[in-house]
């Protein structure tokens, strides 16, 4: 049973674009739309702190991917529906959460990692979800993708994980499913107007899932979906509902709200609150798929180095605390975290286009070496035209000049910041810092006062030296250290 | 006018690892190396192609434009910016600035919907091309200095079945013909396809360690020789025939019609197909496989 004060609701909401781009061409849009809105007015006074996203519109293929980029910034275009306009979005992406999700997965047995990169496409169901139900971007979000060969098995330990890693960091959060019903399109062109379910026999089997939602059925409904994708083409299998159903506690014992079912090009559209409650149906059917640990490998055929025999996909193992190592049944080849089996390293170079500046000698940007990250020098020149802000300490002559010491600290951190950003780590995970200084007198005040300003929440160790001079007219420069990848500094 | 005509028809797969491997300046991540053999069967193909001329166009069939309402074109005439594979962002990010034939994808809209195909023009200018599209055309033509066609693969299998999948896009096939030889321009064709596409589900830490990589299983080598030997006997019409069940028992990448697609296009040659590499990434079987008209 989920707890309530961390999961005050649970959500089900469609993936199409047409309720926030096109609400007038259709009545059922209009009404889909108005139930995302108020969606979005019931988790505000929810009170809750996070919007955790299992979306079927974004597939992977390697694991388990999670959304840890903190603020994501594109203009979408539906790949299917582009005549219906642009979607321009900022979010606020909850990376310290997505980093815990990350452990949590991988504590149970899943293979999975985050991704922060800038232009990362985010599917078209979770922009129109995010958009619609929180507009203002009050509340953080995290999304996980839907792995396409993941059953229901292995999606119901990430859900399970995802529990884990709310529970750890004690977020209140608001859990939604983004998927259709039904999905199965019109074969003919069908004006938007004249939207209907594509048959009947898909419509029946919308209404009575809608059914089992509405008296709060949810693990029911998990158990159903199998067959119901295979009689209604559910979307993606209806993985969002097993995700959705094991995070949630894996019982029945829920108000279902059907605020809204509507065609969406032939597809079906429902917004569906759930709210933990007291029991509102007889006890749940026995489930031999409820797994918590993920303990197989989908290679069933994998070969050489597989375990003898192949290995089953779900292996049953016994509850496992979310932070101690997975128990039983594991083949070594796909379970091991892969970055322990060899020793690795690799250069780093970040492009001028991204905002970091040139090297001036034959070194990259960085270099990572297993989950370390090590930062050569960064100063405060600028990506593309070395512009120093503050001004630079001599002119091309020689002569001093007078400068900004703590505009070229600032200048210098958000140049370490978009390195290690780069290279997928983040200020948060700085472990080490060394600071280079050409007039100790004159600039550790200011400079100590900017350094403070952005490490002094994070701590990492710091050492500040006093030294003749730099390459180029620049007064400070970091060298750094950081935890990279999957790794966190705390 | 002379007629135009199909210089090239080629089985141009798109994994990403092949343009980070290569470390073109458009692609952000680095590479090492990796992937060789599939990078100089490129190669082989982009100089047997110069050897006949410069094309003015290249038209891809893309898999990873997909959609479900008919057959989507690209109408407008330059996109540019960044592309980030979502299954392998730690490999591909590739700025891109590209041109369109518009003309040329406008008289193939109007011949598939005159065949009776749901087709529709894509005029958005803020559209994100796909990151099968920019890989293929960079792997065949990294100059990009040739507009291209690009046509989304429709999923008339999801909703039917991969037979009425591959008719439907036999049928695109023969209106991209007929609409090369109207246009009087030379056109090589790029069908997107992996073959066999079961994938690894872990990736190595070192992505290009290639000591991670084989195929996936020796059932799929067996499916995908067997393709490729069709087609180096020049046997399309049993491809054909073959198709749906190859594509079931691999979990091809054909499902999504590019490579039935192609056939259509260069009405079944019965002429030898080129194989110029043949390899495997993270375990999916991968062709680069060349059918030269002027062969025929
Ligand atoms: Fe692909």
């Amino acid at each position: 049973m989920a707890d309530p004060t961390l999961i005050p609701n649970g959500y089900v909401l469609p993936g199409q674009p047409h309720p926030l781009l096109a609400p007038d061409a259709n009545p059922g849009y209009a009404a889909l739309r108005a139930a995302y809105e108020e969606v979005g007015r019931r988790i505000r006074a929810s009170g809750a702190e996070l919007l955790l996203i299992y979306s079927t519109g974004w597939p992977s293929v390697i694991g388990h991917q999670i959304q840890a980029l903190e603020r994501p910034e594109w203009v979408h275009v539906d790949q299917e529906w582009h005549e219906l306009g642009e979607i321009p979005y900022t979010f606020r992406m909850d990376a310290e959460f997505a980093h815990a999700y990350r452990r949590a997965a991988t504590s149970r047995g899943l293979h999975a990692r985050t991704v922060s990169y800038h232009g990362f496409p985010i599917d078209t169901g979770t922009v129109t979800a995010l958009k619609l139900i929180n507009p203002d971007n009050a509340l953080k979000a995290c999304v996980v993708s839907c792995n396409m060969y993941a059953d229901r098995g292995e999606t119901l330990v990430l859900g399970k994980a995802a529990r884990d890693a709310i529970e750890a960091l004690g977020r209140r959060t608001v859990p939604i499913g983004i998927t259709a019903l039904s999905n199965r399109y019109h074969t003919e062109p069908v004006p938007f107007a004249d939207d209907r379910i594509q048959s009947q026999k898909d419509d029946d089997w919308n209404r009575k899932l809608l059914e089992f939602l509405g008296e709060g059925r949810l693990e029911d409904v998990s158990q159903l979906a199998r067959e119901f994708a295979l009689q209604a083409n559910g979307d993606s299998k209806l993985k969002a509902l097993w995700w959705l159903a094991a995070l949630m506690g894996q019982t029945n014992n829920y108000r279902g709200d059907v605020l809204a079912y509507r065609p969406v090009y032939g597809t079906g559209a429902a917004v569906v609150e759930l709210t933990p409650g007291a029991s509102s149906a007889l006890d749940k059917e026995f489930d031999e798929e409820d797994v918590e640990v993920y303990g197989g490998d989908r290679n069933v055929l994998t070969g050489h180095d597989g375990p003898p025999g192949g290995s089953a996909s779900v292996a049953p193992a016994p509850p496992a605390a979310p932070q101690s190592p997975p128990l039983t049944g594991r083949a070594p080849r796909e379970t091991r975290p892969i970055r322990r089996d060899a020793p690795f390293t690799e250069a780093i170079r970040v492009a001028a286009r991204d905002g970091a500046p040139a090297p001036v000698g034959a070194y990259p940007h960085a270099r990572r070496v297993g989950d370390f990250l090590y930062l050569s020098g960064v100063g405060p020149r600028q990506a593309g035209t070395d512009a120093i802000p503050g001004g630079p300490v001599r002119d091309a002559d020689g002569e001093a000049l007078n400068y900004d010491v703590a505009a070229q600290t600032r200048a210098a951190l958000a140049n370490v910041r978009t390195v290690l950003e780069a290279a997928g780590s983040s200020m948060e995970r700085v472990i080490d810092v060394t600071s280079f200084l050409i007039d100790m007198d004159r600039d550790f005040s200011a400079y100590n006062q900017v350094y403070a300003e952005v490490f002094g929440a994070i701590q990492p160790t710091r050492t500040t030296l006093a030294i003749q001079a730099l390459p180029t007219p620049i007064a400070i420069e970091f060298k750094v250290v950081a935890l990279t990848g999957d790794a966190a500094a705390s | 006018m002379s007629a135009g005509a199909i210089l090239a028809g080629v089985l141009a797969p798109h994994p990403p690892h092949l343009v980070y491997a290569d470390n073109p300046p458009q692609n952000e991540p680095y590479a090492e190396c990796g992937w060789e053999e599939l990078r100089w069967g490129y190669e082989r193909l982009r100089k047997s192609i110069a050897s006949r001329g410069v094309p003015d166009v290249l038209i891809v069939h893309s898999p990873h434009w997909r959609t479900n309402s008919g057959h989507h074109f690209l109408g407008v005439d330059h996109f540019a910016g960044l592309s980030v594979d979502p299954v392998f962002p730690n490999l591909f990010r590739f700025h891109y600035d590209l041109e369109v034939d518009v003309e040329l994808a406008q008289a193939i809209h109007d011949e598939a919907a005159a065949a009776g195909l749901q087709t529709k023009m894509m005029t958005n200018p803020s559209f994100r091309v796909d990151y099968g599209t920019i890989t293929a055309c960079h792997l065949v033509r990294p100059e990009w200095d040739i507009p291209i066609v690009c046509i989304s693969a429709s999923r008339a299998y999801y909703l039917f079945s991969n037979e009425v999948g591959d008719a439907q896009m036999i049928a695109l096939g023969q209106a991209t013909a007929r609409a090369v030889a109207d246009s009087g321009k030379n056109a090589v064709l790029l069908a997107s396809n992996s073959l066999s596409h079961r994938h690894f589900t872990v990736e190595p830490s070192l992505p290009e360690d290639m000591s991670k990589e084989h195929v996936y299983h020796h059932g799929q080598y067996l499916w995908d020789m067997r393709l490729l030997e069709l087609m180096r006997q020049g046997k399309s019409r049993e491809i054909v025939d073959i198709l749906p069940d190859y594509t079931e028992q691999t979990v091809s990448e054909t499902k999504e019609g590019s490579l039935s697609w192609l056939l259509g296009a260069l009405d079944f040659p019965t002429y030898p197909a080129e194989v110029h590499a043949y390899g495997s990434v993270i375990g999916t079987g991968n062709a680069i496989v060349e059918w030269n008209p002027q062969h025929g």
